[in-house]
């Protein structure tokens, strides 16, 4: 059974199609890239995907769950993690509690064990708080623990951000083109890092990247967005050499 | 220097008052970006609540003969009014706020005044147009230091309203609630992406800020132990002064503005004739705002992601 399907999926901005019968079937333990121009749609199948906004037609399932309809809080609770393309993080807070804010929901005291500190209250916030570092240290950011995550380099951030979606559980990560802005040097290092997460969490992974050689890499499947529309889907390879895709990414040959 | 010291202790009442009043309305805007303008009308609820159960509780007392100490009611009196305004405020938020959520700000400021009208008439109604005066629950005594009068009201006032607001501190810091709050009062968007809601978060927040806003309704009527429908009008504007004065959504602002609100009023009634206390003294605050429209720890950066 598919992890996570997608059928017909349509959505309308007013009048505007975004997305037009968007299908993606994402098997556990794969990693699918989303690539195309800007303004393709890439971001609107994450935001609805996770509930920000629900679409006008189609289907979203998750292990065979509907996710349509319901609130973004409860889709991420069903195991569905993302990051962002320009990184909403919270500024006057410290790397370790972004990750632990994501582990709001595995923190099981009440308000009565927090106001009187029972033991209960201290256990758990200690568990949370070794299952935070230790994310941490999967993502190589540990040594930055108790600075304000405003303070860390541009690579570093994104790197919290990741921590920060694997801590709620997910079963599927969004991440939303997680290279951007870095150097050749971090790129390399967030490729070797994703196929890590990848392995050690069992995590299927759906992708938005501008930058084909990261893709190529790392993915079993690629689609092309344009217009909201698919217009190829297939290996990497077959991918290359398709020529719509070219023609998507520099232009149709104009011979005169 | 007696009775500028003297001025100190009255301009720390004043500002517990004012400090956690506004400590309400900063939290509630911190986390949905709007103001509550029902906020000091929950504060006369609360102190209506407290009179009921210190009555009760003396009632009570009286009733199975058993003299149970002053402090002790007190202490009732405001757990008990904490507890129950909380619910006060969660019901103004589940029937005033959440469906306004995705509306104009403007609705939800015009909701909360009306939702301020309603609480006053509908105490009007309930309880007729007369004064209550709030049970003297502990006996007033004066200390005397060198040429100072403090009386242990005034002490119990400030100690009970700074010791809230360090609780306040603690919850926000270090337990989940308040690391979510935290998190919400920078952005919307990433928080229920993490599995949390809103709709836990901000009724939470209202709570809090209610059950606030009732301690400073008994502490006011323990000073002042007249209650009327509109006692929470003048004092809930100001305490709205504090909170922007503070910074918009500023916790430790509000909390700070409030008690320099204080000081400035007591300190204008000392030099200038007290007719003329609140013109003088809004007006250096107008001037405060002037050059610091955002307040004392006010952040620009929020509005524009969340408008």
């Amino acid at each position: 059974m598919a992890l996570l399907r997608i059928d017909k999926m349509t959505h309308y901005f007013g009048g505007l199609r975004a997305v037009s019968d968007y299908n993606l079937v994402l098997e556990p333990g794969h990693i699918v890239g989303l690539i195309g121009p800007n303004g393709a749609g890439k971001t609107t199948i994450f935001n609805l995907i996770t509930g920000i906004h629900t679409p006008t037609e189609g289907n979203v399932e998750l292990e065979g769950h509907n996710l349509i309809g319901h609130h973004p809080h409860e889709i991420a609770g069903k195991g569905l993690g993302r990051t962002f393309q320009n990184l909403l993080l919270w500024r006057h807070m410290d790397v370790l509690e972004h990750v632990k804010m994501a582990c709001y929901s595995q923190l099981e005291y009440g308000l009565l064990g927090a106001f009187f500190g029972t033991g209960r209250c201290h256990r758990e916030e200690k568990r949370i708080t070794a299952k935070a570092m230790h994310l941490l240290e999967t993502f190589n950011v540990a040594e930055y623990s108790d600075q304000l995550v405003s303070s860390l380099p541009y690579g570093a951030q994104r790197r919290v951000e990741m921590a920060r979606a694997m801590a709620i559980n997910p079963k599927v990560l969004l991440l939303d083109e997680p290279t951007a802005g870095m150097t050749p040097d971090e790129l390399n290092r967030m490729i070797s890092i994703i196929r890590q997460v990848h392995k050690d969490f069992e995590v299927a992974i759906l992708l938005i990247e501008h930058r084909l050689k990261f893709v190529m890499e790392l993915c079993e499947k690629i689609q092309t967005l344009v217009f909201g529309e698919v217009i190829a889907e297939g290996t990497p390879e077959e991918i290359q050499s398709n020529p719509e895709v070219i023609e998507a990414y520099l232009g149709k040959e104009d011979v005169t | 220097m007696d009775l500028f010291l003297q001025n100190i202790v009255n301009a720390l009442q004043w500002g517990s008052f004012y400090a956690l009043i506004a400590l309400g309305y900063s939290m509630v805007y911190s986390i949905l970006m709007l103001f509550n303008f029902a906020h000091g009308d929950i504060f006369m609820v609360g102190a209506y609540i407290g009179f009921g159960i210190a009555t009760a509780l003396l009632g009570f007392a009286a009733m199975i003969g058993l003299p149970l100490p002053g402090w002790l009611i007190l202490i009732l009196t405001i757990l008990f009014s904490m507890f129950f305004t909380s619910f006060v405020g969660m019901l103004i938020e589940r029937i005033g706020y959440r469906p306004l959520r995705e509306a104009p700000r403007a609705s939800a400021a015009i909701t909360g005044l009306m939702i301020g009208i309603i609480l006053e008439t509908g105490n009007l109604a309930l309880l007729g147009a007369r004064r209550l005066s709030f049970p003297a629950l502990i006996e007033s005594a004066t200390y005397q230091f060198g040429g100072i009068f403090v009386t242990n009201k005034k002490i119990l006032i400030v100690l009970v309203s700074l010791s809230l607001m360090y609780v306040l501190h603690l919850f926000i810091q270090k337990s989940k609630w308040g690391m979510a709050m935290r998190a919400m009062s920078f952005d919307f968007q990433a928080v229920p992406l993490m599995g949390v809601s809103i709709n836990k978060i901000a009724p939470l927040t209202f709570a809090i800020g209610s059950a606030l806003a009732a301690a400073a309704g008994i502490l006011y009527g323990l000073a002042y132990p007249v209650l009327d429908p509109y006692m929470g009008v003048l004092l809930g504007w100001k305490a709205f002064v504090a909170a922007i004065l503070g910074g918009r959504g500023s916790i430790l602002g509000a909390a700070l503005a409030g008690f320099l609100l204080g000081f400035i009023e007591i300190f204008v009634a000392w030099i200038f004739p007290s007719t003329l206390r609140d013109i003088i003294a809004y007006s250096i605050i107008l001037l405060i705002l002037t050059f610091r429209p955002h307040g004392f720890f006010g952040q620009a950066h929020s509005t524009q992601l969340r408008l």
